[in-house]
């Protein structure tokens, strides 16, 4: 059916409501479909931040309708399966089996397409990498009718480019992906509040060694005027033992992991100067009492905003940008330091910020984020003039010391910091499909 | 929902490949269902949802069949080959098709085939089961009705009196088998976001998961209700529209 339709579509940071010519994907034998329609953009689940699943005025492909797992082998743990699955619907099926996905980021409620097209990193940087890292192989769809089987043998270098290749290399109808062996749905957790960054890195040091997952949420407003920068670290292993620790071995989610939901936006962002002193403060002392070893489900420890739906509302109608770098590993306490020092003199804050190193790993992909260093994210309600103001500031930083910005999350990085951040970018050019295009691709590569 | 109630069960889904029908399976596949049979006329597509199925829930026994829809005759060589497979415990008739309504008005043949699919062949379905059903003395027999079936409407009553119909047919069955051990259960689901829709979402329009709709679905067969309008806010919004006085519905540009 002929129609040209045009919808208001928004990512997650709410920030742009641009109408959206949408096509749904839902059988990977029409591609005729995608053909037909075009430039386009990939729209997994939309738990992008900024603008690199839009395409203002163009159309977007959404892609949640390719939902079937297509093969699993419970020996080798490979599973196939259509590019529109979320990695929730995947561990839920899974888990049970005693298998989960080796890197997950802190939601699951993203797709599979997703996942590779942003290449996302979980906790356990520093043990297996990123997403792509695990990707087998996968079939990608190119808008001039073929179809590219990519694999380490074959079209290796497309799948270079398509694992953290923002979507334009071509549309991801299938993967093949390599899972990990667990025995139990529960972790081993220990959380240790820190004060100051020097503690931080050396708990992050010191951690790597000996716990799988680590991650910090740190209290950007603390560190002002002589006091100290505190945060919550949080480490945990996978339980070997199926009985250990396990309130019960069930491998149901703990049932205070009811799924709420956010019921409407507010008129104003419920995050701002007022609110933010206090909810840092009660979080801190919240965390801090949880001090010490615990027992955590795995759904409740990586992902513990899945269970408040549309939680991006808190922000207002107009939004919240994140900003996320990586600043490289010889001068990350430096860099991160005068990160926070930044973020505390413009007067604006965040609640959700999060501190934590990646391994020694880069990423498989020619557009990766990952790299060896420390990675800061941080949210900040739109204010417009106020927020750019600040991430320029930011960005200086991030470029002085050959960082780079995350792409998944990002609205607002200037072009030059784009080409800098990532050295590839011009051996990634070539590899595009020509009838894809999104509002990042535009913005910081010109088409 | 325990998984013990649907443990080595064998559920029958006719018109397989729907988006409401595909997302139902995939609940009683994790809740234990033992064996599937399904049955719809894109094969192909069949055996996608097999494979999906079968990596849910290892084990599980999918049977997939094709055959006539529409022929009285046709049809019941397609449910007694279903039931030389075993005896089903639970049956969902889910095939339909969303017309345009304008074209149906230009079109009798169109009118005609539109209803052929939506009302007669659910209901030649429904009493070959129920019958078999009845003759066993076990089972349940669930058909996806509409919410559009309630009250006709210019927008959509070819689709809406095929839907009808189904709605009086399956209260008939009910009437029929009260007091025995046979259930007919009549679901209702709101606009879904399916294949079926596409064209409605592209255009704005708010649908609810197809995931939300499944799981009113098994979730009011499991506890034995004998309609369901799923999500279930429908119940009330279709209340108040079925008793809008003529004067103000007709009024109303839906
Ligand atoms: C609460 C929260 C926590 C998060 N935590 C992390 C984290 O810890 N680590 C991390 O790395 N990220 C994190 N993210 C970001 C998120 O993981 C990524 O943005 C992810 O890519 C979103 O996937 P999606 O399916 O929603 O895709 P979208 O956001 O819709 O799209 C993302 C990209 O994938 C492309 N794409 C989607 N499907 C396909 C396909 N089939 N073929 C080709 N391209 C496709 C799109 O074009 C776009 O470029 C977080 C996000 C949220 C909301
Ligand atoms: N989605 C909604 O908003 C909504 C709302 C209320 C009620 N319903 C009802 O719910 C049921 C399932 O709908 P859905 O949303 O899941 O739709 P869907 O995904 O589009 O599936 C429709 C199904 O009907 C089959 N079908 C259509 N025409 C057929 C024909 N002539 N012969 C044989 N099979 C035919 C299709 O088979 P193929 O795969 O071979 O095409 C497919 O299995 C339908 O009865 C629909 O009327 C849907």
């Amino acid at each position: 059916m002929v129609n040209n339709d045009l919808v208001k579509l928004t990512s997650w940071g709410n920030t742009t409501h641009d109408p959206h010519k949408l096509i749904m994907v839902n059988d990977r034998e029409n591609t005729q479909l995608l053909a037909n329609n075009t430039p386009g953009i990939c729209f997994g689940n939309g738990r992008s931040y900024g603008d690199v699943c839009l395409n203002p005025g163009g159309v977007v492909w959404q892609m949640r309708g390719l939902n079937r797992l297509i093969a699993f082998d419970s020996v080798t743990g490979r599973l196939r399966c259509q590019s529109g699955v979320l990695l929730q619907d995947i561990q839920r099926t899974l888990v049970p089996q005693g298998w989960m996905l080796p890197v997950t980021p802190g939601t699951q409620l993203i797709t599979v397409g997703g996942a590779i097209a942003n290449d996302v990193h979980g906790k356990n940087h520093h043990r297996l990498g990123s997403f792509g890292d695990h990707v087998i192989a996968l079939d990608l769809f190119r808008t001039d009718g073929s179809l590219l089987h990519c694999s380490h043998n074959s079209e290796a270098r497309m799948l270079q480019a398509t694992i953290g290749g923002l979507g334009l290399t071509g549309i991801i109808l299938e993967a093949e992906l390599q899972l990990r062996r667990i025995n139990s749905p529960w972790l081993t957790t220990d959380t240790v509040p820190y004060r100051s960054l020097d503690e931080f890195f050396e708990l992050a040091d010191s951690s790597e060694q000996n716990w799988e997952h680590t991650v910090s949420w740190i209290d950007c407003l603390s560190g002002r005027a002589g006091h100290d920068t505190r945060g919550i670290f949080l480490r945990a292993n996978h339980n070997n033992d199926a009985a250990e620790h396990n309130p019960d071995t069930s491998h149901t989610a703990p049932t205070g992991a009811r799924r709420l939901s956010f019921p409407f936006t507010p008129p104003l962002s419920l995050v701002n100067r007022l609110s933010l002193r206090p909810f840092n403060e009660l979080y801190y002392r919240l965390q801090a009492r949880k001090r010490g070893s615990g027992t955590a489900h795995y759904e409740s420890f990586f992902y513990p905003l899945d269970t408040l739906r549309h939680w991006n509302r808190m922000y207002g109608p107009r939004g919240f940008y994140q900003y996320q770098c990586v600043v490289p590993k010889a001068d990350s306490r430096e860099a991160i330091a005068r990160l926070l020092n930044t973020i505390q003199q413009s007067g604006e804050g965040s609640f959700l910020a999060v501190l934590k190193t990646f391994g020694d790993k880069t990423g498989k992909g020619l557009l990766s984020f990952p790299m060896p260093g420390a990675t800061l994210a941080l949210d900040f309600p739109n204010r417009g003039e106020r927020s750019s103001r600040l991430f320029e500031q930011l960005d200086a930083i991030v470029s002085e010391y050959a960082g780079r910005i995350y792409a998944a999350k990002d609205a607002l990085m200037p072009r030059s910091l784009f080409e800098s951040g990532y050295p590839h970018l011009p051996e990634f050019i070539p590899m595009r499909d020509p009838g894809i295009s999104s509002a990042l691709s535009r913005r910081l590569m010109g088409s | 929902m325990n998984s013990e109630s649907f443990a080595n069960r064998h559920i029958v889904i006719i018109g397989a490949t729907s988006g409401i029908a595909e997302h139902c399976a995939r609940r009683w596949a994790q809740e234990g269902a033992g064996s599937m049979t399904l049955v719809a006329r894109n094969t192909d597509r069949l055996s996608e949802i097999r494979d999906d199925l079968t990596v849910r829930r290892p084990g599980l026994m999918v049977h997939c069949l094709s055959g006539e829809f529409l022929l009285a005759q046709g049809v019941q060589q397609l449910v007694d080959n279903v039931l030389a497979i075993g005896n089903p415990d639970i049956v969902l008739i889910a095939h339909g098709s969303l017309p345009d309504q304008s074209l149906c008005q230009q079109s009798l043949t169109l009118c005609a085939e539109q209803m052929n699919i939506n009302a007669l062949s659910p209901v030649l379905f429904a009493e070959a089961f129920v019958s078999h059903m009845e003759k066993v003395g076990h089972g349940t027999l669930a058909v996806l009705g509409s919410v559009a079936g309630d009250r006709g409407r210019k927008s959509n009553y070819v689709y809406g009196a095929a839907k009808g119909l189904v709605t009086r047919y399956l209260q008939g069955l009910q009437h029929r088998l009260a007091g025995s051990n046979v259930r007919v259960v009549l679901v209702k689901p709101g606009p879904t976001d399916t294949a079926m829709t596409a064209h409605l979402k592209q255009q704005g329009s708010k649908l609810a998961s197809v995931e939300e709709v499944a799981a009113a679905i098994t979730t009011g067969i499991a506890s034995g209700k004998p309609v369901i309008y799923a999500p279930a806010k429908w119940a009330l919004i279709m209340m108040i529209i079925r008793h809008l006085p003529r004067f103000i519905f007709n009024r109303m540009d839906i």
